[in-house]
């Protein structure tokens, strides 16, 4: 018994939880340099998680079984959010203070939000779900509007709310019918509950999908993706990186383990949804980047075009599947972060960087920084030889296994489109020629300078030896 | 034979080059040593790609020099290279033409010298490893990889609508290419396996060749290219600067000729089988219409660009075929188009460095001053034309001798395409080089330097050469040749 009481304190989640209470107290009591003080701690933090979850083992969380889960796949997303906090929390930190925003909440804001995103990746049951989910909004609610003297940040951190808590009824109202037809929260209850039936009765399929809605809200899919630009456009930067990086990752999971758990046995009845979801997101996030002059708002339409692409992995819900969306994810958190560690150095005029026409004249100047930002966005454009095209290769292999041709091909003609908008990035660096030079600067800390060299290492670099990572992700179980 | 990994290092000495080149900062006084680094890079991988030829075996049909690593643990994945009879010229193309093309770029290319040295370096790795390559992934990888220094050539080297172009490019090869990593895809999952060895070998269900062939055409016919498919080719020809166009002209067009060689004929026979009156229906109104549309261009980069595309109708001919005249013809005409369009290229890059304008009316009399420079047009537009004697002469004569076999109604069509060739070629020299000067600025005009002579007279010589002693080339190729014919003789008639 004793025994099992030390075992709950190195439970990663309840360590997170703890460690962020005493992030806070300790932003408190401190006088100076509350926000860099906390932030560094909140990093070294979420290292530790990472380790804990690396060493954690089944038998910990016996104690909370019927709520939460425990599989290499489930580790694996949990170890992927945590390093994308701590990325994003890093390549923040002096944007923070250059716009003399330091309340030292807001390290403590992404702490909890991560460890909402821990839960949600774990969660086995409707209801831990559902809490683990609000966890993650509510403080990414107040992280969008937390520059108060700023009308575009409140008004992003609203419409985040209003629209986050809608999908959030719409969610709960989905979890209702499933339990008031099942009988059911747990997700084993529930698969166990279905095997019996060949059919799903019309009361269950309505709470699918009131459920799916409620979760392509939360990883921003077409039709359920309007908030995205807007949020992205309206919150600061660094909150934006966040909202890019890390929240997706654990949306993610959590739409792969709600399908292909409670409901694997109906592949029928929700890959339809997700299906539609996927090509509506692929086509809308290419077509609609192009018009973009706001970076931000091109990053958000870029970030559900992603989502489309993870989505056919869905839609295969084979191994393969499995192994490409981690593949996928990893690429894509790795690409955002190295997009992001960039934009939040760059000055224009004093001011960071907001429009893609600032970007004008960078390689004169910067040459090394608008090589990389070519590097990233060719990356993410899907051309070989970097990570990118590795992820939407993965994708497309689990696609093809099922025989979803047609699916396959829609793909790879939104990559195609979406080829364009990535382009036209390298083509106001390179080829446009600017006037006034020198106006650019790029400032950046060691810290972050670490991160984007690794990250630009891991993109450029994958090709040589990608073994070392998809070992990992083959043996991936959900 | 060799014992070290000879291929390998001939794919990366450009990488490694490029990577010195990084380090290189510049400024005025280093510029100068950027071009020496690169130009060594590539006469030294030139002189390597040398050895592979000496050393070549004629007599084994399939690859030599193969070098054969796990690339992913998970898949059949490996990194596999080597060369044999078809990509061995290939690949001495693409090391002999670089050299010279950063020798045409010496002095004409005066901002950011590192970013364009670069951007050929690490083209001539991924040309060469895309030839190299005997596994469809690294294929793929390679043959997409192209598109990034391509683009950057075109768009931050090239003329005015340079950003049109280089998009226009971009962005319709990818759409070929993307379909294409579909159909290597659905190959793997039916055999498990992603060896071009392996796959010359596998039969796939007939309905299944028939989408994998289409998805392949659509990457190759755009990238060789084929009537109608061919509309960004002269716009990326006249907008890349002289070496863009250079290598666009001899290597990268060669792509897709290659891949159908290699792809359509060897891995998809019945497909093949079923499409051959496509391809000639479409090489023949290419051929026809394209030189009709030479015929009335007044921008001489423009004029070369659609006579490619007319010379590449002859080429999808002579692959079609399918027999051994047909491909040796095709792999003929591709090797010395790649020499004669190169050189006809550099050729105007000379008038147009000293002028600035490719407008044919501009000039006019240039053989009162420049009669050095006339003589070696004269040698690469003949061999454009297909004049005995010259390289053009082989490939056409096989081609022809070749579809005698298959159709009189392809040859006729041919032989008239290559007629019309001689008019706009000859057209085009009349009044570019011929006539007294009418044009009061092109009085003081000079005739090549002696860079030009260097970069000019080793193509002169090899266009020559490969007129009068085509077997030197034909060779070494013609048992891998037979190889492929064998394999679909053998498929079809089951």
């Amino acid at each position: 018994m004793l025994n099992n009481i030390y075992n709950i304190f190195f439970i990663p989640e309840i360590f997170l939880a703890c460690s962020s209470f005493v992030c806070l107290l300790f932003g408190l009591f401190l006088k100076k340099n509350a926000f860099r003080q906390t932030s560094n701690l909140a990093v070294f933090v979420l290292l530790i998680t990472i380790l804990l979850v690396y060493y954690d083992s089944e038998s910990n969380f016996a104690n909370y079984k019927s709520l939460f889960s425990h599989s290499s796949f489930i580790n694996f997303f949990k170890i992927l959010a945590l390093l994308g906090s701590i990325a994003s929390i890093i390549i923040s930190k002096d944007y923070f203070l250059g716009i003399k925003l330091k309340n030292f909440e807001i390290p403590i804001l992404f702490l909890f939000s991560t460890l909402g995103m821990m839960l949600m990746i774990a969660s086995n049951n409707l209801m831990s779900m559902y809490l683990a989910i609000e966890l993650q909004s509510l403080s990414l609610y107040v992280a969008a509007a937390i520059k108060r003297d700023s009308i575009s940040s409140a008004e992003s951190g609203v419409k985040y709310f209003i629209l986050g808590a809608l999908s959030s009824g719409i969610l709960l109202y989905g979890f209702s019918l499933i339990y008031g037809f099942t009988g059911s929260m747990n997700f084993d209850d529930i698969s166990f509950y279905l095997s019996k039936f060949d059919n799903l009765n019309l009361g269950i399929i309505f709470g699918l999908v009131f459920v799916m809605v409620g979760l392509a809200f939360k990883v921003s899919a077409v039709p359920f993706h309007m908030w995205t630009p807007d949020v992205y456009e309206g919150a600061p930067n660094s909150i934006t990186g966040f909202f890019a990086i890390v929240p997706k990752i654990a949306a993610v999971a959590l739409i792969y383990r709600f399908c292909l758990v409670p409901f694997e046995n109906f592949y029928l009845e929700w890959s339809q949804i997700i299906l539609f979801l996927s090509i509506a997101s692929m086509f809308l996030g290419a077509v609609a980047a192009i018009a973009q002059s706001n970076i931000k708002r091109l990053l958000a339409y870029s970030s559900i075009g992603h989502i489309g692409y993870i989505l056919i992995a869905l839609v295969a819900a084979n191994d393969d599947g499995i192994k490409a969306a981690s593949i996928y994810m990893f690429s894509y958190m790795i690409m955002n972060v190295a997009i992001f560690a960039i934009l939040l150095s760059l000055k224009v005029k004093n001011e960071y960087l907001i429009y893609i026409s600032d970007l004008k004249g960078l390689s004169k100047s910067n040459p090394i920084v608008s090589l990389s930002i070519s590097i990233i966005m060719l990356s993410m454009a899907g051309i070989p030889p970097f990570i990118g095209f590795f992820g939407k290769f993965y994708v497309f292999i689990a696609a093809i296994e099922q025989e979803l041709y047609v699916l396959s091909v829609l793909g790879v003609l939104a990559s195609v489109i979406s080829a364009f908008y990535y382009l036209r990035i390298i083509k106001i660096m390179y080829f446009d020629e600017s006037k006034s030079e020198g106006i650019i600067n790029f400032q950046i800390s060691f810290q972050s300078k670490i991160i984007l060299s690794l990250s630009l290492f891991v993109i450029i670099c994958f090709i040589f030896y990608p073994s070392l990572f998809i070992n990992i992700s083959a043996s991936l179980t959900i | 034979m060799i014992d070290w990994p000879l291929v390998s290092v001939i794919i990366f000495l450009p990488l490694i080059g490029a990577l010195i080149i990084l380090f290189i900062k510049e400024d005025e006084l280093t510029s100068i040593n950027i071009k020496w680094a690169a130009l060594l890079a590539t006469l030294g991988t030139f002189i390597l790609s040398l050895i592979l030829w000496l050393q070549f075996d004629y007599s084994n049909p399939s690859y030599q020099y193969e070098e054969k690593f796990r690339w992913f643990d998970d898949f059949n994945f490996f990194y596999h290279v080597g060369v044999d009879g078809i990509s061995l010229f290939m690949i001495l193309l693409s090391t002999f033409l670089t050299p010279l093309c950063i020798l045409a770029s010496w002095n004409n290319i005066k901002k950011r010298v590192k970013e364009y040295m670069l951007s050929f370096l690490f083209l001539e790795t991924v040309m060469i490893g895309m030839f190299a390559s005997i596994d469809i992934l690294l294929f793929y990888i390679f043959f997409e990889a192209v598109l990034i220094p391509m683009y950057l050539i075109i768009g931050i080297w090239g003329g005015n609508r340079r950003i049109y172009a280089s998009f226009k490019f971009f962005l319709y090869t990818l759409l070929g290419s993307v379909l294409m990593l579909i159909a290597i895809i659905v190959m793997y999952r039916n055999t498990s396996s992603m060896s071009i060895e392996f796959l010359q070998g596998n039969y796939f269900s007939y309905n299944t060749q028939l989408f994998l062939w289409l998805a392949f055409f659509a990457s190759f016919a755009v990238k060789i290219p084929m009537w109608p498919f061919h509309t960004w080719l002269p716009d990326a020809h006249v907008e890349a600067p002289t070496a863009g166009s250079v290598i666009l002209a001899g290597v990268l067009l060669k792509m897709g000729g290659y891949g159908f060689i290699r792809f359509s004929l060897g891995m998809l026979p019945e497909a093949t089988e079923f499409f051959i009156p496509l391809i000639m229906t479409l090489s023949i109104v290419a051929i026809v219409y394209t030189s009709l549309v030479a015929l009335a261009q007044t921008d001489i980069k423009k004029l070369i660009a659609y006579s490619s595309v007319a010379h590449m109708g002859i080429v999808t001919i002579g692959i079609f075929l399918v027999n051994q005249q047909g491909l040796e013809g095709a792999m003929m005409q591709m090797i010395s188009h790649g020499l004669v369009s190169a050189a006809l290229f550099l050729c105007v890059g000379v008038i147009y460095d000293r002028m600035h304008t490719r407008e044919i009316e501009f000039y006019g009399g240039l053989v009162q001053r420049m009669p050095l420079y006339a003589t070696v047009f004269m040698i690469f537009m003949l061999g454009s034309v297909g004049l005995p004697g010259t390289s053009g002469f082989i490939g056409e004569f096989l081609v022809i001798v070749g579809a005698f076999k298959f159709s009189s109604y392809v040859v006729i069509c041919a032989a008239f395409g290559i007629i019309l060739s001689a008019v706009y070629m000859l057209y085009l020299y009349k009044r570019i080089i011929f006539g007294t000067i009418t044009n009061n600025k092109l009085t003081d005009i000079l005739d090549i330097n002696t860079r030009e002579k260097i970069i000019l007279i080793p193509l002169a010589i090899s266009v020559i050469l490969l007129g009068i002693f085509p077997n030197l080339f034909l060779d070494p190729m013609r048992l891998s040749l037979e190889l492929i014919i064998t394999n679909y003789e053998i498929a079809n008639a089951k």
